[in-house]
């Protein structure tokens, strides 16, 4: 589920268009609210409060019974309610290797290769030391 | 003392209408958008979320606007907002050392593994303002290279194999991490409560205290150990779902000080440190906070606590901006009653003076 908190909900509500999807009803409506972020004491001590962010929650609940949680940073409901829906989703026998195939693993894909983009720029960016012989240079 | 004054609705009414006017400016000119703050003003909304407390980049972007870009105002704006939402509680503690690094530097160790990356950083520019950017400016493609898959360890963990840095407190079992924003501040605080304060703290305050370390209040020998920044991912144990689950990445700057050694009869001295940590990239604010964090752990070191730096009441209680501004800019609010009151006690005073005055004389003459 964490491809999903990194996609757009615009991105996961296209995805999931190609689905015919089941009933299904809001378990929890979704609302905005508050995670205190927490770091450690010089990175891997105690943990100390560092600042809050907005977070977004919703839960869904299919016809056939399953249950689904979505939880996001940010305030977009509706995409923590694509979240819920698809954690949901997953679990159900019907749609759960349709989900993955048809609207995580796409969207795996498109994060992972963001990262690499990132990763390449990035390490272009990294320091070739050479040594100078003294007297030369 | 306050009164409630009666008056001024309509010419407050007008004020806030000529303020949105002036936000505006000249109406021919294109409106700024939330995308173009957030994109091209990156550090500017990253000063608010760290100084507003709040991880929101469109929110951010939002006060900056409204605030016509005084980021003090804007802190306000977003530190306002927080108050209206409710908490669902604390996230996991965020593992800095798996940050998705795109920029990392130690001035300690110049071949750490994973390498000195530079990444988008001012370093080595020339600070010579530049005309082309003006207007229509495309910048050239990023470079690219192949990305290694090695680990990039933080500089205080390769130190501390050795044992030759102090290792990091660990939590004890069971205890809870303060918070400011629900307990009133008492002094002495822990340095869960400091390193808070200071994450939250106004960016100038922390550079000047950390820069009077460096001059001589409150030495502490220095180095940046590392500074890093980049993406980390956020966990949240949810009550509802029963285990954590991921919320998403945010970007995070962490600088590790190291300052020189302790030691005593039945410990072998070792580097100590500071620590600091701030949402985006905001270099110069972790390093300064690393700084004022290392001053104030001077009680807990058995050093002497003579400078400011060092003074944990006299930073913790000065460092919030929203604090301060509120109660140097309240002097411009109506304070007419309490300035009568004080008009009244000089006319008094200065009639005494002139009284006196007048009495000497005659009583010089009558002797």
């Amino acid at each position: 589920m964490a491809v999903l908190a990194h996609a757009e909900a615009g991105e996961i509500a296209a995805r999931l268009r190609s689905l015919a999807l089941p009933d299904h009803q809001d378990l929890r409506e979704p609302e905005n609210g508050l995670v205190m972020l927490r770091g450690r004491i010089g990175g891997d001590g105690a943990p100390f409060n560092l600042g809050e962010a907005t977070v977004s929650r919703a839960a869904v609940r299919l016809a056939s019974g399953e249950v689904g949680f979505g939880y996001t940073l940010g305030r977009g409901r509706e995409k923590a309610r694509l979240i819920a829906l698809c954690d949901a989703l997953v679990q159900s026998r019907d749609f759960g290797a349709a989900v993955e195939r048809d609207v995580i693993a796409p969207l795996r894909e498109q994060l992972l290769a963001r990262r690499r983009k990132v990763a390449a720029e990035t390490a272009a960016t990294k320091v070739d030391f050479y040594t100078m012989v003294r007297g030369e240079g | 003392m306050y009164v409630a004054v009666k008056g001024g609705e309509r010419a407050i009414e007008n004020a806030h209408r000529l303020l949105a006017h002036a936000r505006r400016g000249d109406q021919s000119v294109p409106e700024v958008t939330l995308d173009q703050i957030s994109e091209q003003l990156g550090l500017a909304v990253d000063r608010v979320m760290s100084e507003g407390s709040l991880y929101d980049r469109e929110l951010a972007a939002l006060a900056i606007k409204q605030a016509r870009g005084d980021l003090i105002e804007a802190i306000f704006l977003v530190r306002a907002f927080r108050a209206t939402l409710p908490r669902f509680g604390a996230s996991e503690p965020v593992d800095t050392g798996a940050m998705r690094v795109q920029r990392r530097v130690s001035s300690t160790f110049k071949d750490i593994p994973g390498g000195q990356i530079l990444g988008p950083t001012f370093d080595y520019t020339h600070r010579l303002l530049d005309p082309t950017l003006a207007e229509g400016f495309v910048p050239e493609a990023p470079a690219t290279a192949e990305a290694s898959t090695a680990a990039t360890p933080r500089v205080t963990d390769i130190l501390g194999r050795d044992g030759l840095i102090e290792p990091s407190p660990q939590a004890e079992a069971g205890a809870s991490v303060g918070d400011l924003t629900r307990e009133p501040l008492n002094f002495p605080a822990d340095r869960d409560l400091r390193l808070q304060n200071l994450a939250r703290g106004d960016e100038g305050f922390l550079l000047a205290m950390g820069y009077s370390t460096q001059r001589g209040y409150g030495r502490n020998h220095p180095f940046a150990g590392e500074i890093r920044f980049g993406e980390v991912e956020v966990e949240f144990a949810a009550e509802d779902v029963g285990f954590a689950v991921p919320l998403g990445a945010i970007e995070l700057t962490e600088c590790q000080m190291v300052n020189q050694f302790k030691g005593s009869a039945t410990e072998a001295p070792s580097f100590t440190r500071g620590y600091g940590l701030a949402f985006g990239q905001s270099e110069r604010k972790t390093m300064s906070m690393a700084l004022v964090d290392r001053a104030l752990r001077a009680r807990e070191l058995g050093e002497e606590a003579l400078a400011p730096a060092q003074d944990e009441e006299f930073v913790m209680s000065h460092s919030d901006n929203v604090q301060a501004t509120g109660f140097v800019e309240h002097l411009k609010l109506p304070h007419y009653v309490d300035f009568q009151s004080e008009l009244g006690l000089l006319r008094k005073l200065r009639q005494e003076f002139a009284e006196a005055n007048e009495a000497e004389p005659m009583k010089e003459a009558a002797e």
